[in-house]
């Protein structure tokens, strides 16, 4: 039995198959001026947004604000894989504050209050301070970067995030010599997060970097996905990517940042020491205690009887931030 | 109540309505597949789906003699070796998912996979142990082996629950997350706790 899925027309061989991403932007400019010419300039990005809404990434999108963004020129910054469907990457997610099934946060999560939002910056840095998320939002032009994410069980998606460099924001509060490490600390607001006071995690979700990881460019402060603000369940309003770590390292819904001198304790690895390290490199060679690494499945690229494709090192970004761990024993530092 | 349910029970049609719904989940699981319904990673959600209704009729295999015994529709037993062999069945469709969707059918990497992850081993045990019950369910076979000998035997279904238990506890461990796994131990417990207390009582 051959089960096709709704994207098979999107599954490539070969990278010239592909659509390059000069002119797929030009089509949906020549898209938006059609509709200029027809309705009106008012209505046309509307039109556009909704035709760009029906098209390559499907459905439910076009329903949160948009977002105007720059192509990103950070290497590696642009993977040409096919994008996941929106569908699937804001209905199958983790954020245990809403559940810990995968449906879980697209269902609970619309109870978040992701407006007024601020993020404390504190800490090791000569400008401590508290950020209006408008202000970060104005910090510096916002970019799409479409990077892999791979989850530490073993699947993958191709995301189009909008955001910039975290390192922009941790060049503005200048950290002090002593500032060895990054620590991200997520909302924890029972009243809105059904599952904050169950044991599952010590909440608050917090995540960390080691100060070199959070500057590199491919670090990501992220707002939006897909064109739009983030979704509640993706994170909303404000989190972090990074993309050649598994997914679990990226705090999501971020209220503090923290510039430490100790590595800080992280919500995974205080659950479960031996299955979640402080460094969770994407890393083909090191098994989960249980299960393999070596493999992963993409979601809603892949059809049923695929095979898992190969997991590639630092998730693929070997060339981009392999030196940041040159000497360091990856087996013993997970 | 119980005269009719006992009448409906002993009618030829009982069997062959059990049958029809025992099946359901997997024709549901099928439309699904083919309806492309089961959610964003639909390989995950069969070997997911199939474990858990091992583990529901492995819970209703193990209901039929107490609920038996305490309702006194007698007519139940007739039912109870079906409800054993859908337990292998779904059991076998559990297998064959990991095998087929998460190792792509490759013989040596499962086999490694087997030895390596000890939830992986556990419930691979569990379904070589429920192989002897299922091949031994007819009557002959019954016949060839003594009835002392074959419920002895068979009563390596407990064992079995409780590998099932484990594989699954294990599989949520690292997540800590055992709401669903403590569904199935209190069933469990509560069926064969039932089975230990009548053996002290007439003892």
């Amino acid at each position: 039995m051959l089960i096709k899925s709704q994207d098979n027309g999107f599954n490539h061989l070969v990278a010239s198959e592909i659509t390059p991403q000069a002119i797929y932007t030009r089509r949906r400019e020549l898209l938006k001026g059609a509709a200029a010419w027809a309705a009106g300039a008012g209505l046309a990005s509307w039109t556009a947004r909704e035709a760009f809404a029906d098209s390559a990434w499907g459905s439910r999108l076009g329903k949160l604000a948009a977002l105007n963004t720059q192509a990103s020129k950070v290497e590696g910054a642009l993977t040409m894989e096919k994008v996941t469907p929106y569908k699937d990457a804001s209905g199958y997610n983790n954020f245990y504050e809403f559940g810990t099934d995968k449906s879980d946060p697209a269902a609970n999560a619309h109870t978040l209050k992701t407006s007024p939002w601020t993020v404390e910056v504190e800490g090791l840095i000569k400008k401590p301070g508290k950020f209006a998320l408008e202000d970060l939002l104005k910090l510096s032009p916002l970019e799409e970067r479409i990077y892999r994410l791979r989850c530490v069980e073993g699947w993958s998606m191709v995301i189009p995030w909008i955001g910039y460099s975290l390192s922009e924001l941790i060049r503005k509060v200048e950290p002090l010599g002593s500032a060895k490490y990054v620590e991200f600390i997520s909302l924890a607001d029972p009243k809105t997060m059904p599952f904050v006071g169950s044991r599952i995690l010590d909440w608050p979700y917090a995540e960390g970097l080691r100060l070199d990881e959070a500057m590199h460019p491919l670090t990501l402060l992220t707002f939006g996905m897909y064109g739009e603000v983030l979704p509640n369940q993706s994170g909303a309003p404000v989190r972090a990517v990074v993309p050649w770590k598994y997914g679990f390292k990226s705090g999501k819904s971020i209220v503090k940042i923290r510039f430490v001198e100790k590595q800080p304790g992280t919500a995974w690895n205080k659950a479960a020491a031996n299955e979640y390290g402080f460094y969770s490199n994407v890393n083909p060679t090191v098994d989960h205690p249980r299960w393999s690494q070596a493999t992963e499945r993409r979601i809603g690229e892949d059809g049923l009887f695929a095979k898992k494709r190969k997991t590639l090192m630092f998730n693929g970004y070997e060339a981009q931030v392999g030196q940041l761990y040159a000497g360091m024993d990856l087996k013993k530092y997970y | 109540m119980r005269v009719m349910l006992n009448r409906w029970l002993s009618s030829a049609v009982a069997k062959p309505v059990w049958f029809v719904v025992s099946v359901l989940p997997v024709a549901w699981l099928v439309w699904g597949a083919v309806a492309d319904q089961l959610g964003a990673n639909p390989a995950e959600a069969l070997v997911r789906a199939t474990g858990d209704w091992t583990l529901r009729a492995l819970c209703i295999v193990l209901a039929v003699t107490p609920l038996r015994t305490v309702s006194g529709v007698t007519g139940l037993a007739r039912m109870r070796r079906m409800a054993g062999l859908f337990v292998y069945f779904y059991a076998s469709l559990h297998l064959l998912a990991y095998a087929w969707f998460d190792m792509g059918f490759e013989l040596p990497d499962i086999a490694k996979d087997i030895a390596k992850r000890p939830f992986i081993l556990v419930g691979f045990s569990a379904f070589v142990l429920l192989t002897p019950l299922a091949l031994t369910s007819f009557n002959r076979a019954i016949k060839a082996i003594g009835a002392r000998r074959w419920q002895v035997l068979h009563r390596a279904a407990y064992c079995v629950a409780g590998l099932a238990i484990l594989h699954f506890f294990w599989m949520r461990a690292g997540k800590n997350n055992f709401a669903e796994v403590a569904v199935y131990a209190a069933v469990l417990s509560v069926l064969l706790g039932w089975r230990l207390l009548r053996r002290l009582q007439q003892s």
